[in-house]
């Protein structure tokens, strides 16, 4: 496999971009290697939500490298075909389909099948059941399964937008903020969850939730007005007087 | 998830489809035997030109079954959709133009009427083949699908949404009634395409082909219908609506979402161009009026009071609120009757978001209500899937 000679899953240098002058991402620099978990800390604003943006596809930076797999240059690709090379996302704000139900969520972003054709003469397999019911298991919503996914409560919805990444089988999985709204015990879970997903898989999660970010035991980094301020184990970092001056401290 | 053949699963898991099917099945049989087996002074004869009204409506059904298939279930608010008809229905026009011959009043055997009236010298390029039904029948189709192709492959892909996109497809219809109203576009002008004598053969005043042209309308309609109900119902019904409910989320899924638009987008107009054939050698004209983006915003209204995003909703809500026009404009309201309409569709917007059906469904779904808490003791097998 091409895999084993990968020496970044995911390369960021010198990106820089601007929103009406205001510079959200500036000169930002980031490697993560392949298999690795990364947790992204930083105040709000820092632009940890637009740094996801530029990765998927969703904005397009003003300058800068942006190189999946060392090779892509993910800066000439739409959200679709960077979702389809293996890029999944959660959302900061929960957006599951709404009207559609638990099932038909996890039903949609299930790997593979994704032209027309396909969808419109699509039928699932006896292996894409067991692993809807695999995922269903692990997010806990076998019961609510046929529920429209509006019903869910906020925890409920990011664990089944969890849910639909870890099924859509991604390379690299970017998680922004999973434990916003959920208990401490939900918290805990989610990652422990994460780790076990790291073990075959590449990840960034962004959170707020120290306790959190302490449950992934691994590397952090911090962002602040769009660049990397420190970079390190978390107590290294958040010893590190300017983290605690614009972030921990507060 | 159920590998059923679709119209098996419309006729036993679907009550308002079984019901619909019913309905047309009635009346497909019914009427032409009421039309042609009984005797017109009897009381239950069904005059001709009823047989022509009701099957006027269905084609609206049918147009109304194309806007909701991308209003409905992707999102796509057309407001030009009566293009695509009028095209269907100008590509039949043409047909029966041409099935005039010398039989015109100027007896030319080339030329149609109103070029002679003009002047014209001899039949235009783009007239060629209009004399083959088979040529016709493919230009219903092709020139509402290409255009929509074209125009939605445009649109879509530079992500024109909404109200944006609205417009645009109602500027899009305004610009072709324009161009149609030009005698020198050689499509009749002002006065359209009319006087047509026979449709492959039959002659048009006859009763039997009126009832065959109503028999064929009731079965295109069940066809499109069942189209739709195939479409909304497979995976790719699931991403449409995805689209509709998160548009960028639908994209990070590694859907090609101005694909799926334009699918869908192409689909509703073959629907809508084969109402407007329909339509034309029943009513027997078409002119450039069609094109009025008014005509296109009624559609929306009658979907709308139906109620969108069930398909049948939509063939409800056009043939309620055509039955309507028809009364009201014919007796004394007929100079409100675009006030009622309008009154109609607010009061429809605000109180009744899910239109007519929603109104059906709620109680439905009460009943069902009462009877599930009743067999809520008896646990429940489980299933894969939510439907
Ligand atoms: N599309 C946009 N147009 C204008 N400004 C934007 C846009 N997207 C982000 N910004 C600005 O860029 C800055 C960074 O925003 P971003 O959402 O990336 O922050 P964040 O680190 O994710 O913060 P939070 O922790 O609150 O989620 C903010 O000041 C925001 O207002
Ligand atoms: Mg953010």
């Amino acid at each position: 496999m091409v895999e084993t000679k990968v020496q970044s899953i995911l390369y960021l240098n010198g990106v820089t971009k601007s929103f009406d002058g205001f510079k959200a991402i500036n000169n930002l620099s980031l490697d993560i290697r392949p298999g690795e978990l990364r947790a992204i800390i930083g105040p709000n604003g820092a632009g940890k939500s637009t740094m996801m943006d530029i990765i998927t596809g969703k904005t397009k930076p003003d300058e800068g490298e942006v190189k999946f797999r060392d090779v892509i240059d993910l800066t000439k690709h739409d959200e679709a075909e960077i979702a389809n090379m293996g890029i999944g996302r959660k959302f900061q704000k929960p957006t599951v389909i709404e009207s559609l139900s638990v099932w038909e969520n996890l039903e949609l972003a299930l790997a593979g099948h994704r032209n027309v054709f396909q969808t419109l003469f699509f039928k699932l397999d006896k292996a894409q059941i067991e692993r809807i019911e695999e995922i269903l298991l692990l997010i806990g919503l076998q019961e609510r399964r046929a529920e429209q996914a509006r019903n869910l409560s906020h925890g409920q919805k990011q664990w089944l937008e969890i849910g639909m990444l870890i099924i859509q089988d991604p390379e690299l999985l970017l998680v922004d903020e999973p434990a916003a709204g959920m208990t401490d015990y939900e918290t805990m879970e989610t990652a422990k969850l994460l780790k076990s997903i790291s073990e075959n898989h590449s990840v960034i999660v962004v959170e707020h939730d120290m306790d959190f970010i302490r449950a992934l035991d691994t590397k952090v980094t911090v962002l602040h007005e769009g660049s990397v301020l420190a970079e390190g184990t978390l107590d290294v970092v958040s010893s590190n007087p300017r983290v605690i001056e614009v972030y921990l401290g507060r | 998830m159920s590998r059923k053949p679709i119209l098996q699963l419309l006729l036993t898991n679907d009550k308002a489809s079984r019901w619909l099917f019913i309905v047309m099945g009635v009346l497909g049989v019914l009427v032409p035997i009421l039309n042609l087996a009984v005797p017109a002074d009897s009381a239950f004869h069904v005059p001709t030109y009823m047989v022509t009204l009701i099957g006027k409506y269905l084609c609206f059904a049918m147009l109304a079954l194309a806007l909701d298939l991308i209003w409905g279930y992707c999102g796509i608010l057309s407001l030009g959709h009566g293009a695509f008809f009028a095209l269907g229905g100008y590509a039949m026009g043409m047909y029966l133009m041409r099935q005039i011959g010398d039989r015109g009043v100027y007896g030319n055997p080339v030329l149609p009427d109103f070029m002679v009236f003009l002047n014209w010298q001899e039949l235009p390029w783009y007239w060629y083949g209009f004399d083959n039904f088979g040529f016709a029948l493919l230009m219903v189709f092709l020139a509402p699908g290409l255009l929509a192709f074209l125009f939605g492959w445009l649109a879509f892909r530079s992500r024109v949404t909404g109200v944006y996109l609205s417009i645009i497809t109602q500027a899009l219809t305004y610009a072709l009634m324009l161009a149609f109203f030009r005698n020198d576009m050689g499509f009749g002008g002002n006065n359209g395409l009319t006087d047509f004598k026979d449709i492959l053969g039959f002659d048009l005043q006859a009763d039997s082909t009126r009832v065959s042209l109503f028999v064929i309308t009731l079965l295109c309609l069940a066809g499109a219908y069942i189209l739709c109900q195939y479409i909304t119902r497979s995976k790719a019904g699931r991403v449409l609506i995805s689209i509709r409910d998160a548009e960028s989320r639908t994209r990070f899924i590694g859907y090609k979402v101005e694909h799926y638009k334009l699918f869908v987008f192409v689909v509703s107009s073959l629907i809508a161009g084969l109402a407007g054939a329909l339509y034309v050698p029943q009513i027997g004209i078409i002119n450039p009026s069609e094109f009025n983006p008014l005509n296109s915003i009624e559609i929306v209204i009658w979907v709308a009071i139906g109620g969108r995003g069930t398909l049948y909703g939509a063939i409800i809500g056009a043939i309620l609120v055509n039955y309507a026009k028809t009364t009201f404009t014919s007796g004394v309201f007929a100079e409100y009757w675009l006030f009622i309409l309008g009154a109609l569709f607010v009061i429809t917007t605000i109180y009744l978001p899910r239109g007519v059906v929603g109104i059906l469904d709620g109680y439905r779904q009460k009943v069902a209500r009462k009877k599930a808490d009743q067999a809520a003791a008896t646990p429940v097998p489980q299933t894969a899937g939510g439907k």
